[in-house]
């Protein structure tokens, strides 16, 4: 059991064996989600969600893990409070934190605004998603829906599609994956991939027929709309004849390989629906609900984490 | 008659590229005479022992950011003048984007009125090129000369209408008044936090191609040889614009170009966790190109170091990244992290103050930058060896936003003249 950060900012941070300890938990969680034992877990304490950008499945499933290891949670929707009466992050974070959160479950549109935020408050922060940085939870649930469904999570080929620049889900995953030595491949147009990927020890295809032989693994990624700023793909309709998975271009991928998707899909432009829903290919289904494993594993250590320190605080006052 | 006399100093001299021991006489405010090896007696002079420490011309820094008017809270001429005498600064050389813009000639005196009651250096004022900035109408060049104007700039706004900048450009000529400019493919750079590149990904910062650096000075070198105006790029900070520069110079036109002093220092992966004080304009560049730039420097192809000084409040940093404000104090950390370079062993320290001192009052036509008898004796006296750690809150500027907080540093100025009055006294 090791897993000592104070905070889950980022897979980047993490070791392999840390990650593991969050998979390991997970696992227990997803066999028995609803156990009413989990309840005494984080029971008396505080669950703060602060969204600065709009989410409902992340911020439902951040909610249920809560709710089910016995927090009292707390939704705030950042976007139409005090943010708009022109207040600064530092100044949120310090009003939260005077009311004594214990954890806090923060998402930003600006990459490093979290980071920011947790150096300034006492809580327990998760980041559940900041700009184009890191989603740390949504990689871990990902590892473990891909070591469920193939029985290990190392020595696989795994293919990440789609809009990687703009998305943290990519980050994340690419980091989490290859600290457990997979093979990963990137695979979309060459005005979604960021700058300096050949650096990142992947492998890069603008093809996708070739992106896909032989892989065991095939990660979609959403086409995010919100975040164009217009002009990085000539029209849908292209995007999907060329980037879109369809069952034509599954077969080149092994014939057991999943496919998985972040949510919310748009179907037919990044993904054709019956593949989303073949019982025999799909899980997105399954991370959807090992999502909620997946936080409540990540909560449950980081309150630990939280109670360890207070307690070596209050050792540390009567010892003097 | 006022008569000051240095002894026993090691003399940088940047028009000869000598770094010598001698002595230096000053007479009301100027450099009377230069002694090699020990000085004569002088009657009745006044006598600074340099204790064989460094006597340099001091520093002409063009492109200071004081925030009067309209932002005193993060930097004012008294506090930008104290920074720039503890720093060995002679001469600030003031940028014209403050609030409002420094574009008509009214604005420009009320910066000189302030400058010379508060400051204890020389402040020299540049002017807008266009109107409030804008990019739109020039300024009144002819006038703002007269008033005192040594320079005209929009800053770090690019003129993005070739037309109106090609105008403006040759009015200047007529009037033989320096354009200094900001070089960046307003397109390509907008909204950019950091240099595009692996960095930039992993940490999901918007970035630019130090390409957009290029095609700017392209542009820009079009628009000279049409023009035939002086100019001079702010900050040249890639190694991809270097090859154009050369050429430009090779071909005879009036171009000099300047780079910041911390992109001589300091790389993008010093932003590390988004350090909002690492957040510049241009964004720090890769590690090759910084050495590039240094090379150039040693070279002479890049002509001026300059601070880029630009207060910002905690206030304005104290955001996620993208959202806070750009730039870095540097006024007072100028010689120090320019000694870097020195010790690196990059730079000889004549090569160091020929791109401090003597190209900038070249460029500007002043008589600054020398130790050359009749020169005025504007002067530091530092030692290049002398190691501390900087923390931020002993700085003289009113704002504290700088990247070498607890930077290890080498030199320490020990005195600041000028026109043979200590300055550095009074802080």
């Amino acid at each position: 059991m090791t897993f000592r950060a104070p905070h889950l900012l980022g897979i980047e941070p993490l070791h392999p064996t840390e990650i593991t300890t969050v998979l390991d938990l997970a696992d227990q969680y997803a066999n028995d989600p609803g156990s009413p034992r989990h309840r005494e877990v984080l029971a008396g304490m505080t669950q703060i969600n602060m969204f600065f950008e709009n989410s409902t499945r992340t911020q439902a499933s951040f909610e249920l893990a809560g709710k089910r290891l016995g927090a009292d949670v707390m939704n705030m929707a950042m976007q139409a409070s005090s943010v708009k009466k022109g207040e600064t992050l530092i100044d949120t974070a310090l009003t939260l934190n005077a009311m004594h959160p214990d954890l806090l479950v923060v998402r930003h549109p600006h990459s490093g605004a979290v980071d920011l935020l947790s150096q300034k408050v006492n809580a327990a922060v998760l980041n559940a998603g900041d700009g184009k940085h890191e989603h740390p939870t949504q990689a871990l649930l990902d590892a473990l829906t891909i070591r469920r469904a193939k029985g290990r999570l190392h020595r696989l080929s795994i293919a990440i599609c789609g809009d990687i620049s703009h998305s943290r889900v990519a980050r994340s995953n690419i980091m989490l994956l290859g600290k457990m030595e997979n093979r990963i491949r990137l695979i979309g147009p060459p005005t979604l991939m960021p700058s300096g990927v050949a650096e990142f020890g992947c492998e890069v295809f603008d093809n996708m027929e070739e992106g896909l032989q032989d892989v065991d693994v095939v990660m979609m990624l959403r086409l995010q709309k919100e975040r164009m700023d217009g002009g990085f793909i000539p029209s849908e309709r292209e995007y999907y004849h060329r980037y879109g998975l369809d069952a034509e271009k599954l077969k080149h991928a092994k014939p057991d390989a999943i496919v998985m998707h972040p949510g919310p899909m748009n179907r037919g432009v990044e993904i054709d629906g019956t593949i989303a829903d073949d019982i025999n290919r799909s899980v997105i289904q399954t991370q959807v609900e090992m999502g909620v494993a997946v936080r409540m594993a990540a909560m449950d250590l980081l309150a630990r984490n939280l109670r360890a320190r207070r307690w070596e605080a209050i050792d540390g006052g009567v010892m003097a | 008659m006022t008569k000051t006399l240095f002894t026993n100093a090691r003399l940088i001299d940047p028009v000869a590229l000598t770094d010598t021991l001698g002595a230096l006489l000053v007479e009301d405010g100027a450099i009377s005479q230069v002694f090699e090896e020990a000085a004569p007696d002088v009657t009745g002079p006044q006598v600074v022992d340099c204790e064989g420490k460094c006597l340099a011309p001091g520093i002409v820094d063009i492109g200071v950011k004081v925030s009067e008017p309209g932002e005193r809270h993060k930097e004012s001429f008294r506090s930008a003048g104290r920074a720039a005498a503890a720093g060995g600064v002679t001469t600030i050389v003031t940028r014209p984007d403050t609030t409002p813009a420094i574009d008509t000639p009214e604005t420009l005196e009320f910066v000189e009125r302030r400058a010379s009651i508060d400051a204890p250096v020389k402040v020299l004022p540049m002017a807008a090129l266009t109107k409030g900035r804008d990019g739109k109408e020039m300024t009144e060049i002819g006038f703002l000369q007269d008033a005192g104007a040594v320079a005209f700039t929009d800053c770090d706004r690019v003129v993005t209408n070739t037309k109106v900048f090609s105008r403006a450009l040759t009015y200047a000529r007529s009037c033989d008044a320096l354009v200094i400019a900001h070089i960046q493919e307003p397109g390509l750079s907008e909204g950019a936090a950091v240099t595009s590149g692996k960095f930039a990904s992993l940490r999901g910062l918007p970035g630019v191609s130090p390409m957009a650096e290029r095609m700017g000075l392209d542009r820009d070198i079009s628009l000279i040889e049409m023009t035939g105006a002086r100019y001079h790029a702010d900050q040249i900070t890639t190694a991809r614009a270097l090859p154009a520069l050369e050429r430009a110079k090779r071909n005879g036109l009036r171009i000099t170009a300047g780079v910041g002093v911390h992109h001589l220092t300091l790389n993008e992966l010093d932003v590390a966790d988004y350090r909002t004080f690492f957040k510049l304009k241009p964004p720090l560049r890769a590690e090759e190109d910084r050495l590039a730039v240094v090379q150039a420097v040693a070279d002479g192809l890049i002509d001026i170091i300059c601070s880029m000084h630009t207060p910002q409040d905690e206030e304005s940093k104290r955001l996620p990244y993208e959202e806070a404000a750009s730039g870095a104090v540097g006024l007072e950390t100028l010689l120090p992290a320019a000694l870097r370079l020195y010790h690196a062993g990059h730079l000889d320290l004549p090569q160091l103050f020929r791109a401090l001192s003597l190209n900038p009052s070249k460029l500007l036509n002043l008589q600054t930058g020398r130790l050359t008898a009749g020169s005025p004796a504007d002067l530091v006296l530092f030692d290049p060896d002398a190691p501390f750690v900087l923390d931020r809150f002993t700085l003289q500027s009113k704002s504290k936003n700088t990247p070498f907080d607890g930077a290890r540093l080498q030199g320490k100025v020990l005195g600041t003249w000028v026109a043979g009055e200590d300055v550095r006294g009074e802080t």
